[in-house]
This record gives structure tokens, C-alpha cells and sequence, in this order.
């Protein structure tokens, strides 16, 4: 088990910085989601630990040890494909004691391991089939397996779920969470599924244009954005831009274009900077408009569209010339309809302070 | 495979009879002549004249010709060195076609295709004039050279295609699995290659042994091949013996066909 460093990591295509910069270390044990668009660069990361890629700049540290000279066949490293990549041409059993076979491990050994690996996944009784033989999900556990029976000391997963329904995804959520956290070894994932990388990771980095815009566990992340990419990127978000008008004992003032005024936790904030502000849709709470209880944090607008979905209902709502997605709870609050002039309130905690 | 089987299925039953005739009528225009041969070759009469009576005797007289049975030799030994030859060499060239980028590389790929559409008679009087003119003259050594050099561009083009679906990540796999280069090319990249390879190395084979224009103009006197062997024969004179050798002919290149149809599937993934 394994502690890997990416330290001012580099990779350039022509123009293009895949990884800019990039620094960033995963702890032994640790299941870690690398979360961003397509040619955001978690990719790319995750190739360059593999050794698929070579950076232009920085290194990759194995324990303590540059291993960017160390061709990929010899750093030890598990790693399981989008589409699993299983040899068509062997069976289950031969699949997952190739790694064994070429390190020349005894035969009874490997029959020992491969069938240890076989029923940590849960296949036993498949090792003859051929990968065509076998589900989506099976091959996935195969391709874990296979990952894994070599020891390695760090396991890489690229859009590990990506291929499989919905349902099927969930379940193996599950397990992989179970599987990894029974064997102990540190995992380095990439998804876009934003929901897959919450429930995985124990901490996850935002990619955005060769950057990581925000590490942290996926409840920091959420709850507290620092920057506007990282705050839409995850979930939704409201934004609401301003300046700020006053600053007292680290909470600042900021004026909004609406008129309005926020109370903001902040610090090293000037009188008069620009300030943008971000709100989850579900820290909004919805007042009829003849609540006119004066204060900060409040918006009046009116209800645009409405999206029912059983248990809870989405709501646009207008607000000056901005349109702000407030999410509520069907808790036996009447749904409201289009049109309704409302007030939207929220907790000065519920706004966090965003770079843009 | 299966989707294919039930268009054909389905158009039939609702497809009128004419769809079936033709398809019988084109069977026949192919097969015909062949049959006709070959069961001539089982005929007794000399004249081709009927009735039929069966008998084997010019397989026999053919077992007696020895220069039939020479140039049988020399086209199988060709053939086979052949196979050997340009499947190597072009399964390499696919290789480096499919993986590596260097310069010229689109042109070179371009110029694979006009040797297939140029005529063999052309080609094969190229070749005699530069083989004349370089002292590589005429004999089986300029016969065996021009077959892998007719034979490379299809098993370039036939490897390279079974390449072009080839999923890389079976290869970054079996890397991070432990396996060095060398190992990851015998046990994942060939076998996974392999069906392209042979369909390929059949492809080459048929080419060699089926090939009369060049082996006519590159054979010295004295030296023949089985098909130039043939055309010298029938000049002389027509004779059930030439039957019975083409029946030979026929049947071996069929049952290569077939065997190549079963491995490549001509383009599609089995």
C-alpha cells in the first residue's frame, strides 16, 4: 500500500496544457476520485501514474521515489480500463493469472491467488468462460480481479462504471467501495459522474483546463466551492455577484445588483470589490410575497417553471433579471404555481464566498 | 451474423420466386463450366465424347507426367515460401502502418492499392525488363520475388485491417499486469492478430499458386509452374489429363477459399 505524489506535473499536446502545473498527493489507502470534464486532464493524470504517459515537466512519486524513467510493465501498478479490456482470447481464469503467469509465479500458487481474486469479486464457478460469455458487470469484476491479484501497491480505475446501467452501477458502487476498502490499497479513480464520485471517494480533485481547481472530501467540496467552476461543476449552484459594502469581525456586507444585501463569511475582503457569491438551490426557502419582513438575504421574485418529480419539486424563479433554481422537499408544502410572485430567503452560512 | 441470417430468411419468404431463381441462375453460371470440367475428367473418352463412362484413367496417365508433376513441385515450393515470405514481411509493414508515424506514411499506404488494379501482364513485363536489366534474370529465385511482391500488398491490407479494430488497451493492460514488451506481443497482440494473419497468409498462398502471367514471363525455358505447365499443354493439344490436373487445382484453391472465409469473414468481426 502506497503513497503517490504528482509534483508540478506538466504534459503539453502542441498548444494544449493537459496538466498545467498540477500537484497533488494521495494518501496511503485512500479511495480518490479525480472529477472533471472531458480534456479537463484527470486522464492524462492518471496515464501519467500508470505510465502511459511521460510529463514534459515534474514527477510522479512512488513512496518517496520518482518513477517517471520506470517503464509501465515494472512499477506495479493495478489499473482497470473503461471497457475492461479483457483478452478475448482467454478465459476468466487465464485473465486474471496472466499478471501471475509473466512474473513466473509456481502454477499452484497462481491457482491459489486467482481463485482468493475470483471469490473476492464474487465470480467462483466462472473461471472457464470466455469474456464474450460473460454480463457487463462480470467483466468488470474480472478486470478488478485481474488488477488485483498481482498486489499492486496502487490501483487505478478509468470511468470504472462508465459502461454499465444504471442499476448495475449502483451495485457496484457498492462493492468496489467493499473491495477496496477489505484490501486497503490506495485507488485513484476518473469519472464525470459527479454522483459516482461522491459516493466513492474519501477525497476528490475538480479538473478544470489542466488544473485542479479544488481537492477536499466530497462534503468540503460541496459545501464550502472556492471558485465558481468547482461550485457549478459539483452540483448546483445560484450565483450572485455584488460588491461588498462593509466587513466586521470577518463577515462582509456585499451589495448585490439586485439591491439586496448578503452577509458573507470572508476574509481580507476591500470596501468595494467584487464579490460573487454561490448558493445551493436547496438552501433557498420559498415565502409568499406578502412576508415582508425586512432583513438581508432576501430576493423577491416570481415563480417561472416548476418541475415536479414525486418527492421533491425545482423551481425557476425570476428574480430582477437573473433566474435562480431553488429545490424543495415535497413535504406537504402545496406546490406553487407559475407566476406566484415569491420571496427567497437563506442562511447567511448557506452563501459561500466564490472566486470566479 | 444472426441479423444477417434474418434479412435473408425474411426477404425470402416475402421476396417473390424470381429473387431465388436468380440467385440459383447465378450459382450456375459460376459453377457450370467447372463441373462440366471436372466430371469430363472423370470420363473415359479421350474426344470428350459422351457417354459417360467413369474411369481414373487420366489421374493415372497425369501420376506418369513427370513435367505436370515438376511443375506441381515447383508451384507448391513456391507457394509456400511465398506465404512464409510475405506474410512476415507484411504483417510487419501493417504493424508499422497501424503504430508508428513517420514520413511518406499516407503516400505509402496510397501506394498499396494501385498493384492490385495495375494488370499482371503489365507488372509481369515490368518486372522481366528490370530483373533483365538489374541481372536478377529469369528462374524461380525472379518467379518467387515477383509472388511476394504481387502477394505484400494484400496481406498489408488484409492485416491491416483485422490492426485497425484492434483495441490498444489489451496491450496497455497486459503492461500494467507485468508483462514486458515482448511478452505482451506473443501472448495478447499475436493471438488476438492471428485469424487476420492466416486469412492473410491464405490470401498470399492463393495469390503464388494461382499466378500464371508473371510466373510465365520470369521462368526460363525448361522451368514451369504448374499453370504455365498447363497453357504449354494445351497448346499441344486438349486432353482430359489437363481436366483432371485443373480439378486438382480446383479443388485445393476452394478448400483454401473456404478456409480463409472462415477466418477472416471478409472484413467483419467473427
Amino acid at each position: 500500500m502506497s503513497q503517490v505524489e504528482i509534483i508540478n506535473a506538466v504534459k503539453r499536446y502542441g498548444e494544449l496544457a493537459a496538466l498545467d502545473h498540477v500537484s497533488m498527493t494521495f494518501k496511503d489507502g485512500e479511495f480518490f476520485g479525480l472529477l472533471g470534464p472531458s480534456g479537463s486532464g484527470k486522464t492524462t493524470m492518471l496515464r501519467a501514474i500508470a505510465g502511459f504517459v511521460v510529463l514534459d515537466e515534474g514527477e510522479v512519486r512512488l513512496d518517496g521515489k520518482n518513477i517517471g524513467a520506470t517503464p509501465v510493465h515494472q512499477r506495479n501498478i493495478g489499473m482497470v480500463f473503461q471497457n475492461y479490456a479483457l483478452f478475448p482470447h482467454m478465459t476468466v481464469a487465464e485473465n486474471v493469472a496472466f499478471g501471475l503467469d509473466v512474473r513466473r509465479v509456481s502454477s499452484s500458487e497462481q491457482k491459489q491467488r486467482v481463485s482468493e481474486a475470483l471469490s473476492m469479486v464474487r465470480l467462483v464457478g466462472l473461471e472457464a468462460r470466455k469474456p464474450k460469455q460473460l454480463s457487463g458487470g462480470q467483466q468488470q469484476r474480472v478486470a478488478l480481479a485481474r488488477a488485483l491479484v498481482t498486489r499492486p501497491r496502487v490501483l487505478l480505475l478509468d470511468e470504472p462504471l462508465g459502461a454499465l446501467d444504471k442499476h448495475l452501477r449502483q451495485e457496484m458502487q457498492i462493492e468496489l467501495k467493499r473491495i477496496q476498502r477489505d484490501v486497503g490499497i490506495t485507488t485513484i479513480f476518473v469519472t464525470h459522474d459527479q454522483e459516482e464520485a461522491l459516493t466513492l471517494s474519501d477525497r476528490i480533485a475538480i479538473f478544470n483546463a489542466g488544473k485542479i481547481v479544488q481537492a477536499g472530501s466530497p462534503g468540503e467540496v460541496y459545501a464550502r466551492p472556492t471558485n465558481r467552476f468547482a461550485a457549478g461543476f459539483l452540483g448546483e449552484a445560484n450565483f450572485l455577484s455584488g460588491k461588498v459594502g462593509g466587513v466586521t469581525n470577518g463577515w462582509a456586507q456585499v451589495a448585490l445588483d439586485s439591491g439586496a444585501i448578503a452577509s458573507v463569511e470572508g476574509q481580507n475582503l476591500q470596501i468595494g470589490q467584487q464579490a460573487l457569491l454561490a448558493v445551493r438551490p436547496e438552501r433557498l426557502a420559498i415565502h409568499a410575497s406578502s412576508d415582508t419582513t425586512a432583513g438581508n438575504n432576501r430576493l423577491a421574485g416570481t415563480v417561472g417553471e416548476v418541475i415536479f418529480s414525486g418527492n421533491s419539486t425545482s423551481y425557476r424563479i425570476h428574480c430582477g433579471n437573473q433566474i435562480l433554481s431553488v429545490f424543495r422537499q415535497n413535504d406537504g408544502q402545496a406546490i406553487l404555481a407559475s407566476g406566484t410572485p415569491v420571496n427567497l430567503t437563506w442562511e447567511p452560512d448557506d452563501a459561500v464566498l466564490v472566486a470566479e | 451474423m444472426s441479423a444477417a441470417k434474418t434479412t435473408s430468411v425474411s426477404s425470402f419468404k416475402i421476396g417473390p420466386l424470381v429473387l431465388r431463381l436468380h440467385l440459383v441462375l447465378v450459382l450456375l453460371f459460376l459453377y457450370v463450366p467447372i463441373i462440366v470440367m471436372a466430371a469430363l475428367s472423370f470420363n473415359q473418352s479421350q474426344l470428350y465424347e459422351l457417354p459417360f463412362t467413369f474411369d481414373l484413367v487420366w489421374y493415372k496417365s497425369l501420376a506418369g507426367d513427370s513435367r505436370l508433376i515438376d511443375a506441381g513441385i515447383n508451384s507448391v515450393v513456391i507457394a509456400v515460401i511465398n506465404t512464409v515470405v510475405a506474410t512476415v514481411l507484411g504483417t510487419m509493414a501493417a504493424l508499422a502502418f497501424a503504430r508508428y508515424q513517420f514520413r511518406g506514411k499516407s503516400l505509402l499506404q496510397l501506394l498499396l492499392f494501385p498493384p492490385i488494379t495495375i494488370p499482371w501482364l503489365v507488372i509481369g513485363t515490368a518486372m522481366l525488363v528490370f530483373f533483365f536489366w538489374t541481372g536478377i534474370g529469369r528462374g524461380l529465385h525472379a518467379i518467387l520475388l515477383g509472388h511476394v511482391a504481387l502477394s505484400l500488398p494484400y496481406v498489408i491490407i488484409v492485416v491491416g485491417a483485422r490492426l485497425a479494430n484492434f483495441p490498444r488497451q489489451m496491450e496497455e493492460a497486459a503492461a500494467t499486469l507485468g508483462a514486458t514488451p515482448w511478452q505482451t506481443f506473443w501472448r495478447v497482440t499475436a493471438p488476438i492478430l492471428a485469424p487476420g494473419v492466416i486469412a492473410a497468409a491464405l490470401f498470399a498462398f492463393a495469390v503464388s499458386f494461382d499466378q500464371f502471367v508473371i510466373s510465365y514471363f520470369l521462368a526460363p525455358p525448361g522451368v514451369t509452374t504448374l499453370p504455365v505447365a498447363i497453357y504449354a499443354a494445351i497448346r499441344k493439344g486438349f486432353t482430359p489429363e489437363i481436366n483432371a490436373i485443373s480439378t486438382i487445382i480446383i479443388v485445393v484453391s476452394m478448400g483454401i477459399m473456404l478456409i480463409t472465409a472462415r477466418f477472416y469473414r471478409f472484413g467483419g468481426e467473427r
